[in-house]
């Protein structure tokens, strides 16, 4: 904004708003900055995502056939396979690592589906009250006290197995968290004196939902999305544990589901159950770092972790 | 592990959706005194929420029903597991198992049944829904129950001591070791655990069972002591996995109190720097973590499930596992209904309770 002294006249309200969006966002990362855990968080799953992006050129899609395998079953780890085999002798690094494809996707589509659910059920909750609001948000303390991790399973139970699915059952079931905070963030926002100015001035429903109260609502759905990744990939890894994700792809649930059945652990193969386990960890625990780190940041109230 | 969403934990927003806008009834010319007509507030508010639950109760029962119809493919098909069967067989079967009546009679039949606790005859054991739930609930009740007391103390504990000490080294020890432990996938832990004390790594010899309840036949004390026995590596999963959540909100809600005036008042009397935060500060730190503390009751039955699974645990849990993958649908769906029936009355008995705790809430 500081450059533009000169050209006053020309900015127009849509170059004001994107500066001062701009603005708003060098701060958030200043004091985003200050805490390290967050960085961490952040630092690992850069790395992460990297590993995502470049596992085809990191390990060729040929390590993973079952039938073309390059080791002997349930090798120990070695030079060549660094943390050992699998039962079909493929090598569980190059699996690992493709595995994060998986992880990441499922985590990332089920959190994106669970929060546009959560914050569009939350605005127009908080927007129409009345009966709407109302009848809206008693579906929503319904599932709320449902038990996420069976209604999961019961929804991958009767949908057939695919990672559509996953994702599916996942979104549907953790979007209530979101659409409660979203409609008390709504309800805030609509009592101020800029929403009755624009109501004045003719703003429809639609207008001020998406002009007013999305803008608002939008830094805490990000802390939230965050939040939820973690728990969806929680969720990923354990339907695919019980045998309920997608046979055909490599996910790090799978893997420990193939490990109990290849029986890793009466035989004390800890070599190939630790690893995605700890890729999982490692994951939710990023997401969370990150998610706790914004939230302070927004809302320095809360008085969460440094 | 718990798949709950986490913002109530890392919020601490623990409080209790609706009881602060049930305000005192109305002061009207009443000839009762202030506490009859908070009594009836409160009566009115605790019938509110019961018919709350009641409601939500039949939702269950209704989604219950309707959800695992969705399976594909023909239940008798699966029980009869592509063996050779007359026609007249497979009618017989569909009409042991009320299969043959429409769907809509059939609904009404289960929610009639359902009443009187009749889930019906399951597929697989051929025996009372009923009686299979009845037969695995103790088991399930030890290991949640124990579960809960231990993460329960330990969390309070750990919780009270971070915020007091709040940005310290020990603070910041606990609060990303308990984030860590809560990241963890719980039937990864528990396999892990498996392996290094059942079976034995290396040095390490195998100390602890590896599955199941019970291993002999002993009576008395001694059947008392291999019960434990097998109890510790479950325990030990279900607490290092669920003790976060409370730890979290517990230290979010006395860090809240940590400012207020009392306390002040209390250092002036010159109390112990220890006496004020016991007697003083976490007593009131702890009413919204009761709230917390029936939620994770409920929420720990169903996320038993997958520790009950990994270590063979004859449980509620163990029992869903078995029933999905046949698919066994009497039994899927009574336990559906009573995992959820199990979080929705704990919830409406935390909303009935708090009001009685905290008197500064809907009286």
């Amino acid at each position: 904004m500081t450059t533009t002294t000169d050209a006053a006249p020309a900015i127009g309200p849509r170059a004001l708003t994107w500066a001062r969006r701009r603005h708003a966002a060098a701060r958030f990362w200043r004091q985003y900055r200050g805490h390290r855990a967050g960085l961490a968080g952040l630092a690992v799953l850069t790395l992460i995502a990297l590993t995502a992006l470049a596992a085809p050129l990191l390990v060729g899609a040929d390590s993973l056939s079952v039938t073309a395998a390059p080791g002997g079953p349930l090798e120990e780890p070695s030079a060549a396979f660094p943390l050992g085999t699998d039962q079909f002798g493929r090598s569980l690094l190059a699996l690992l690592v493709w595995g994060t494809r998986v992880s990441l996707t499922v985590g990332l589509l089920a959190a994106f589906l669970s929060v546009a659910i959560g914050t569009l059920v939350g605005i127009t909750a908080g927007h129409f009250k009345g009966w709407y609001g109302n009848v809206v948000m008693r579906i929503t303390d319904w599932f709320l006290v449902m038990p996420t991790l069976v209604l999961a399973i019961a929804l991958a139970t009767v949908l057939s197995r695919s990672l559509w699915t996953t994702v599916l059952a996942i979104g549907v079931t953790t979007w209530p968290t979101t659409a409660r905070l979203v409609r008390a963030q709504t309800l805030s926002v609509e009592s101020r004196p800029y929403i009755e100015r624009s109501k004045a001035l003719g703003g429809g429903h639609r207008h001020i939902m998406s002009r007013h109260v999305l803008p608002n609502v939008m830094p805490l759905v990000l802390a939230q999305t965050t939040l939820v990744i973690s728990t969806a990939i929680l969720t990923e890894a354990t339907l695919a544990f019980l045998g309920l994700g997608d046979p055909t792809v490599v996910s790090w649930g799978g893997l420990l589901q193939d490990a109990r059945e290849a029986g890793a652990v009466s035989s004390g193969n800890w070599w190939y159950l630790a690893p995605p386990g700890l890729a999982i960890a490692v994951v939710a625990l990023a997401f969370t770092l990150c998610g706790r780190t914004i939230e302070t940041v927004l809302n320095p109230k809360l008085g969460g972790s440094r | 592990m718990s798949t709950e969403s986490t913002p109530a934990l890392l919020k601490g927003a623990a409080g209790v959706d609706g009881v602060r806008t049930d305000g005192p009834a109305p002061a009207g010319p009443s000839v009762r005194g202030p506490r009859a007509r908070s009594t009836t507030a409160y009566l009115r508010y605790a019938a509110g929420k019961l018919a709350g639950a009641a409601v939500s109760l039949f939702a269950v029962l209704v989604t219950s029903f309707f959800l695992f119809r969705l399976i594909p493919g023909d239940p008798v098909k699966q029980m009869t597991g592509g063996r050779q069967v007359s026609t007249e067989q497979i009618a017989a079967m569909r009409k042991e198992f009320g299969l043959d009546l429409p769907l809509w009679q059939q609904f009404t039949e289960y929610c009639g049944k359902a009443l009187t606790g009749d889930f019906g005859t399951s597929y697989q054991f051929r025996a009372p829904v009923m009686d299979k739930i009845t037969e695995a609930l103790p088991a399930t009740l030890l290991l949640t129950g124990t579960a809960f007391v231990i993460y329960t103390a330990i969390g309070i504990w750990l919780g009270a001591r971070s915020a007091w000490r709040n940005g310290s080294a020990g603070d910041r020890f606990h609060t990303a070791f308990a984030l860590t432990l809560y990241s963890v996938p719980s039937f990864w832990l528990g396999l892990l655990l498996i392996i290094t004390l059942s079976v034995g790594i290396g040095p390490v010899p195998g100390m602890f069972p590896t599955g199941g309840m019970e291993s002999g036949s002993g009576s008395g004390f001694a059947h008392v002591l291999d019960v434990a026995h097998h109890l510790v590596l479950p325990v030990v999963t279900l607490v290092a996995v669920e003790y976060a959540r409370t730890l979290l909100v517990m230290r979010s809600s006395l860090l809240d109190e940590m400012g207020s005036d009392y306390l002040t008042t209390a250092r002036a009397k010159g109390l112990r720097d220890d006496l004020v935060r016991r007697r003083h500060a976490v007593p009131n730190a702890m009413l919204p973590t009761v709230t917390l503390l029936f939620v994770n009751l409920g929420n720990t039955v169903a996320g038993a499930i997958l520790v009950e699974t990994v270590f063979s645990w004859p449980g509620l849990g163990g029992l869903f596992y078995q029933a999905l993958s046949v698919p066994d649908l009497p039994l899927v769906q009574a336990l559906f209904f009573v995992f959820a029936a199990a979080v929705i009355l704990m919830n409406t008995l935390a909303d009935v309770i708090y009001p009685l705790l905290d008197p500064r809430v809907g009286r």
